[in-house]
């Protein structure tokens, strides 16, 4: 057994090298060198390891290119500074504050949240994190269980509703999401809650009639409670591809995404797709998802992001 | 699919084509495009460098600046290199492997959200419709209501799914904990499951593990002690088609973990362009064993290297296209339809029947594009399958004896089923004019020798584009336009000489 377990952890070891070779840290290989032209090169195929898309990455490195040639970008070090800027203007504070109802008449509204992904992008998981961290900044909040298609995922988010004290509106297996929609609207209204989360089946943006049932969700949270939805949201699986850009323009197509959550960032992949998807898309990322646990959220910051996509693995 | 990468290598080979004489930098410029269009298919950067320089040497090698045709003849190469990255080792199991005695051992593992549940249900569909019995072990206790999920599908693939044999379901409930607090009962659960299985003398067992990070140690280590205690027979790699660099990475790592014989690439049906799957194999050397094609319980079919790479290069996928319609009517179904047809008795019941059947296979821009050549074309047709339902609601709005006998059809009852179905008058008389000719046609066809049925089917051929084009609301609205003329072109257009 010692024998075993010995030649385990060498094995372990030996791949958290091969880790580092792979998506080592781009910043210790920019320190302390002068830029050149093999150093660029470097950079771009960085950015590309990182899903940023050949596109967006051309557009980086051909700034960086620029400031180079004129002299005002020399140091190695300096680099990831200059991205971090690049990025920064993409994502201005604004952008990525959240929206919450504003009271009608003296008469408090639920802010309804409405989350769409395709199939695995990690949704529900993502809906209980929401759901926590809106209750941890005070508000009150109700979940709408509206993916009735797939089996369990109506238990899957009731665990969740139990685990963090919640409630949760679902409909049977097999329903019509749009009527669970409505029904949780009204519970939202009823019960004065501060925020109303929606969860929907995953669906792939290549289907069309599947499509069309979102957006009918949508407008039957519109006209129930006016306003609403006011953020809808996103879910993009931080491995993704460039096929991430087709899924934030099919999903915006349908129900006006206004934010993505970059879910499963906790892995190896760096998420850089979301770069391209702001990049030609304009939607912001407003959260990030890293891990399993309800407390695995944090609030989007392009800063510690882009720190992220070229550091060491932790 | 894998469209995209289509559309950007024929831009490739056209700047090749359009050359008298090919230079080895004329070479590596197709090649950096082939690069470019492989990059933005989430093909892994090293992975794509690779191929590059194999494609290079290859093209050099084949002389393929001497050929006539050196469009063609590069398109050969990197076809050839592609269809090499995607093959399995000769020597490598197919398909699912059978034990004997059983149980043949399932393990499917892989990252959240890949689709591994909706996976076991697919494979165990597969077995299914080939006689095979088997069970399906919940073995992720990480997940909410995972252990219901994986139940519901079994449940599901034993009452819908084709195929006589039975399809079991093994779960301890009881062993559900939250996520990292159940590490290395799975293993107890699995093990429990094999005996249930060896008494119930079931063929096929399948292992539905928790969704984990390759970089999870400890819940990467439980997938290793199940794979020890059980030594299944084959280990399946489930991963999302539209994972993008990172694919490498997590497959390299279950792959030195737990030695994957095979992948199942999931949610194909979307338009990912697919560039995992290339990397995937380069990187573990384990085949794509099979893809998921679509939401339904059967929708998994096997993978054929040089059928993807056909239609990475725009050739079509005829076969695909052959088996889906296979799949959907049966041979008998057929001959009685072609005995109908020969007697000239075909109704609008056939008609709807073949309609639902061709619907069945899928989108019709998915269809069209596995016929060779047809792909680029549609690119810019605006297919509306919205049409198809508009037709069945016609004909789902006439009577059982309309149904059967057209000649029936007079004004007032046109105008019923315009009032039923939502569609103009015109659109009726158009669909009973379609019905006659299409009905007519097929009487002649029945009758006729083979090199008739060739005569007969270009005059159908023409007819058919008579009435799409004719039909204005048709099925087929190429999009209008403006006609890009070079300026070398354009000057020649303004400027006919004379003389």
């Amino acid at each position: 057994m010692a024998v075993f377990k010995n030649v385990v952890s060498r094995i372990s070891k030996g791949l958290r090298r091969t880790r580092e070779a792979l998506t080592g840290s781009l910043r210790s290989v920019l320190a302390g060198r002068a830029l050149d032209e093999d150093l660029i090169k470097e950079i771009e195929a960085r950015l590309i390891q990182a899903d940023v898309g050949v596109k967006t990455t051309r557009k980086l490195v051909d700034s960086i290119r620029t400031d180079w040639k004129a002299g005002t970008l020399t140091r190695g070090d300096d680099v990831i500074d200059h991205l971090k800027l690049q990025l920064k203007a993409m994502w201005p504070d604004a952008d990525r504050s959240l929206q919450f109802a504003t009271p009608e008449n003296g008469e408090k509204t639920p802010t309804v949240i409405l989350v769409a992904g395709i199939n695995g992008s990690g949704k529900t998981t993502s809906v209980a994190k929401l759901a926590n961290l809106m209750r941890k900044s005070g508000r009150t909040v109700l979940l709408g269980a509206c993916d009735t298609f797939r089996a369990g995922a109506v238990k899957q988010l009731e665990i969740w509703s139990d685990r963090l004290d919640v409630d949760i509106v679902r409909g049977q297996e097999g329903g019509d999401p749009a009527a669970v929609a409505f029904d949780a609207c009204d519970a939202a209204v009823a019960r004065g809650v501060d925020v109303l989360i929606i969860d929907t089946a995953g669906r792939l943006h290549t289907q069309d009639p599947l499509m069309r049932q979102l957006t009918k969700i949508r407008d039957v949270v519109a006209r129930r409670i006016p306003g609403a939805p006011h953020e809808v949201i996103l879910v993009l699986d931080a491995t993704s591809g460039q096929n991430a850009l087709r899924q934030a323009e099919e999903f915006t197509r349908a129900i006006d995404v206004t934010g993505l959550m970059l879910a499963k960032l906790d892995g190896t992949a760096r998420g850089g797709a979301a770069i391209a998807v702001r990049e030609s898309t304009e939607i912001p990322v407003k959260f990030i998802g890293l891990g399993e646990t309800p407390d695995d959220i944090e609030l989007f910051d392009p800063e510690a992001f882009i720190e992220a996509m070229f550091a060491d693995e932790g | 699919m894998f469209e995209r990468l289509q559309d950007a290598f024929s831009g490739a080979f056209r700047k090749l084509s359009g050359k008298g004489t090919i230079s080895e930098s004329n070479i590596r410029e197709a090649a950096d495009e082939v690069r470019t269009a492989l990059l933005e298919a989430d093909v892994n950067y090293d992975v794509v460098n690779r191929f590059c320089e194999q494609v290079i040497a290859d093209a050099l090698g084949a002389e393929v600046t001497k050929s006539l045709k050196p469009g063609q003849e590069f398109i050969g190469v990197v076809q050839k290199r592609l269809v090499e990255f995607l093959s399995p080792p000769d020597d490598s199991k197919p398909g699912v492997i059978h034990v004997a005695p059983p149980p043949t051992i399932i393990m499917m593992c892989g990252l959240q959200g890949s689709g591994k549940t909706t996976s076991c249900g697919k494979l165990a569909a597969y077995l299914k419709k080939r006689g095979r019995s088997c069970m399906l072990v919940a073995a992720d206790l990480q997940r909410p209501a995972a252990v219901d999920q994986l139940q519901i599908v079994a449940q599901q693939v034993q009452k819908e799914a084709p195929g006589g044999a039975r399809v079991e379901f093994y779960a301890e409930p009881d062993k559900v904990a939250a996520y990292g607090e159940a590490v290395g009962v799975a293993v107890g659960v699995c093990q429990r499951a094999v005996k249930q299985a060896m008494r119930d003398k079931v063929d096929t067992v399948i292992l539905d593990t928790a969704g984990r990070l390759h970089v999870n140690d400890d819940l990467m280590k439980e997938l290793q002690s199940v794979h020890k205690m059980l030594t299944p027979h084959q280990v399946f790699l489930v991963v999302d088609a539209m994972t993008g660099q990172d694919a490498v990475n997590s497959a390299k790592e279950f792959h030195e973990r737990l030695h994957v014989d095979g992948v199942i690439l999931t949610k194909f049906d979307s338009d990912t362009r697919g560039g995992a799957a290339i990397s995937i194999k380069e990187v573990t050397g384990a085949p794509i064993r099979f893809i998921g094609t679509g939401e339904k319980i059967d929708a998994i079919e096997e993978f054929h290297p040089e059928r993807i790479a056909s239609r990475i290069l725009g050739m079509g996928d005829v076969v695909s296209l052959v088996e889906k319609a296979q799949q959907e009517v049966s041979e008998e179904e057929a001959e009685e339809l072609q005995e109908k047809l020969a007697r000239g008795e075909m109704t609008m019941d056939d008609f709807l029947k073949q309609l639902r059947a061709i619907r069945r296979m899928g989108p019709m821009k998915q269809l069209l594009g596995m016929l060779p050549g047809v792909g680029s074309a549609l690119k810019d047709a605006d297919i509306d399958d919205k049409q198809l339902n508009r037709v069945e609601g016609m004909i789902n709005s006439m009577t059982e004896r309309e149904r059967k006998d057209v000649s029936l059809l007079n004004n007032s009852r046109r105008r019923r089923i315009s009032k039923g179905s939502a569609a103009s008058i015109n659109e009726v008389g158009r669909l009973v004019k379609q019905f006659e000719t299409v009905s007519k046609m097929a009487q002649q066809m029945a009758g006729l020798g083979a090199m008739g049925k060739m005569k007969a089917l270009r005059q159908m051929q023409g007819q058919a584009q008579q009435m799409t084009a004719g039909a204005g609301g048709g099925m087929f609205k190429p999009k209008v336009g403006t006609k890009t003329v070079s300026p070398k072109a354009g000057y020649k257009k303004r400027k006919p000489k004379k003389r």
